[in-house]
């Protein structure tokens, strides 16, 4: 018989009950909730009289309608507002092991204080009504984004119903190049199998590349799954995951703590495990790369050209080529870096932990932003990021290059507070979705990573960052 | 949440690969706390001249005369044709609503996005899987006739066109049941909570960390 996948090891401890069809109630141990599409959840249990069925796995924060600058004029969206204040009075009635209200000093975005905080285990099934929970598969934590029928699902009962997915493996081997991040690396990944390449699967990360990235870039890495159309994806423990968790709150401590290390130690596939479907890179050739359409599987290495829709022979393919192109207000075959920037977007779920930002300042220290940007900002992913930055000077080096410092959120990433693209604007953005609006109605986003966005705010163009 | 059996409904095709639900639902109306009133919304870049917002009355704003749901022939359609990897992106569990409200209850396309494809099923919509080249056949037929008509029956898992080409699709016996009967799985769930009760002491027994 086969070894097991560490997706078969996930599943398999956490299915309560099979139906004939295949069809699982899987237990969810962490239950991550923000105030977008939490509302109608909350709403439906006070309906039905229902209770929260183990509040104690509740982890909740408000990230997308929080401003990020200007906190002395409180929330001025009054819709915003509401829905802000219809967590706070949701989480009060319904209980939460954690929960950062607007203008706590550890608030931040919902995927980077659950894991800050300890609140995602390895070992553990994770759910938020928001599809970047992938993010925790870092942590060989089976996590992934529902809807909000299900987010009153999992309150009532503790429970998803689910079938399970297919197992991909995508293997990473050998070196990546200096400049070369863990958001190139996931791009990379989506350009080749596509943002549909994951569909009905849960993807593993392997090999030596997510073996020498760090737990912040392993998140990177495991946030864009969604990107690719997986729900899910996992990397096995090892070390960097150990030392991460030691000594967090929230994390299990003395005795306990040396028995869940030794479970943690065997949440990684077996050696002779079997996938559904294995993919395979080589470190060496992922350069820094750069989205050119509206997409994220329309992306190319900084060095190349934007494609010609001429070039391509299915014709759905290529109508989304002249989409694109036309949306984003580019010529078939030019340069990647002759593409002029308006605005700069350091952060989200996917490049607000502390590593991006020292990754940008390195990039930006020293350096003024060209005159044809309008607006760069850096938006810290939360309350303890900000400040370890803050200790490390980086915000000053931001500052003096002329970005401004914001207070933590999900901000532009989707533009959901008073952070947006106009239309038009053209914006290199950290974050994880380049769709027609999604920065704002007729803005134009192109995702780099941090060093790249950085790089490209000093150019006032996109520039390879190994030349910056 | 309300039954679906079976519907004989107008067709609208919308003829583009990897539709995102930030496209389906703009971000801007997220900002509900109601599971009501987006079909009004549905689409709103594509559809709309102007920029929308929350709370805006649609009745007068100027609409693209280009974007597909648009056109007359296609009002009142309630079987939505799309492309690939359809629904991708955000979790938001808006954008079904969205379409729902609108008044369609049945999707055709070769693929969905996963999260969307399950959030579907909760709000009484039916999204069925078919074959590329199926899919291609019905857009054809859709824009070559007008008025026309998809049969789809959930009990026989079948869908009829006008010219009398029809296929059949799948779909698990949970969900068929849950569409069929119209069944809150919440409460369907719950009958099983003294299985839950059950697992979580055995799960707390060998992972005690996870109950701290």
């Amino acid at each position: 018989m086969a070894g097991k996948t560490l997706y078969d090891k996930l599943w398999d401890t956490h299915e309560v009950r099979r139906e004939e069809d295949g069809t699982c109630l899987l237990y969810i141990d962490r239950h991550l909730v923000h105030e977008v599409t939490s509302p109608q959840a909350f709403e439906g249990l006070r309906i039905a009289g229902r209770k929260a069925w183990r509040s104690s796995s509740v982890v909740a924060v408000p990230d997308h309608n929080t401003p990020t600058n200007h906190w002395d004029r409180d929330i001025e969206d009054p819709i915003s507002k509401t829905q802000v204040d219809t967590l706070d009075a949701n989480i009060k009635e319904f209980g939460s092991l954690i929960y950062f209200p607007f203008k706590h000093k550890n608030q931040g975005i919902i995927h980077v204080i659950a894991p800050e905080n300890g609140a995602i285990l390895p070992g553990m099934t994770v759910v938020c009504g928001d599809s970047h929970t992938a993010t925790h598969g870092a942590f060989a934590a089976l996590a992934h984004g529902i809807g909000t029928s299900e987010v009153e699902h999992v309150l009532a009962t503790q429970t998803l119903i689910q079938k399970k997915s297919k197992a991909m493996l995508v293997k990473v081997d050998g070196k990546l190049g200096l400049g070369v991040t863990a958001k190139d690396v996931a791009l990379a990944i989506i350009g080749k199998i596509g943002t549909a390449g994951g569909n009905g699967y849960c993807i593993e990360f392997a090999g030596s590349v997510f073996r020498d990235l760090s737990m912040e870039g392993r998140m990177t890495v495991c946030n864009l799954a969604i990107e690719a159309g997986a729900r899910a994806g996992i990397i096995g423990v090892d070390d960097k995951t150990i030392a991460y968790l030691k000594g967090r709150p929230n994390v299990p401590t003395g005795a306990v703590w040396d028995t869940a290390v030794a479970y943690w130690n065997t949440l990684h596939s077996d050696a002779d495990a079997k996938f559904d479907k294995i993919v395979e890179l080589n470190a060496a050739d992922i350069e820094p790369q750069v989205t050119w359409g509206t997409s994220p599987e329309q992306v190319l290495a900084v060095g190349g050209r934007v494609p010609n829709p001429a070039n391509e022979a299915d014709p759905t393919k290529r109508t989304g080529i002249e989409n694109a192109l036309k949306y984003m207000g580019l010529q078939a075959d030019m340069p990647i870096t002759d593409i002029k920037i308006d605005k700069v977007f350091i952060g989200s779920c996917t490049n607000s932990r502390i590593e991006d930002l020292r990754a940008a300042s390195v990039v930006a220290k020293g350096k003024k932003i060209a005159s044809n940007i309008t607006l760069a900002i850096v938006v810290p992913g939360s309350g303890i990021v900000k400040r370890q930055a803050e200790e490390e000077g980086l915000d000053k080096i931001f500052i003096d290059a002329g970005f401004e410092w914001r207070e933590p959120g999900c901000s532009m990433c989707l533009a959901m507070n008073a952070d947006r693209l106009s239309p038009g604007e053209r914006c290199a953005s950290t974050s994880n979705r380049n769709f027609e609006g999604r920065q704002g109605p007729g803005g134009r986003t192109h995702l780099v990573s941090p060093a790249m966005a950085a790089a490209a705010a000093i150019a006032g163009h996109f520039v390879d960052v190994r030349q910056a | 949440m309300k039954a679906f059996t079976k519907i004989n409904g107008l067709a609208a095709p919308l003829d583009r690969a990897n539709v995102d639900t930030d496209a389906i639902i703009p971000k801007q109306f997220l900002k509900s706390i109601k599971r009501s009133g987006f079909g009004p919304y549905l689409f709103d870049e594509w559809r709309y001249l102007d920029h929308g917002e929350p709370g805006m009355d649609c009745t007068n704003r100027p609409k693209n005369p280009d974007f597909v749901l648009n056109k007359p022939r296609y009002q009142g359609a309630q079987v939505l044709l799309a492309r690939e990897n359809f629904g991708c992106g955000s979790s938001r569990e808006h954008a079904p609503w969205a379409i729902e409200d609108f008044g369609f209850s049945v999707m055709i396309a070769p693929s969905f996005a996963d999260i969307f494809f399950s959030n579907s099923y909760k709000n009484g919509i039916l999204p069925i899987v078919a074959s590329a080249e199926i899919v291609d056949r019905l857009f054809k037929e859709c824009e070559a006739t007008e008025g026309y008509k998809l049969n789809v029956d959930l009990e026989t898992q079948t869908v009829t066109a006008p010219s009398g080409f029809g296929f059949g699709f799948d779909i698990t016996p949970h969900r068929k049941h849950c569409l069929l009967n119209g069944l809150d799985e919440i409460g369907l769930t719950l009958m099983h909570a003294d299985d839950i009760k059950a697992f979580e002491t055995g799960h707390k027994a060998v992972q005690p960390w996870l109950f701290a």
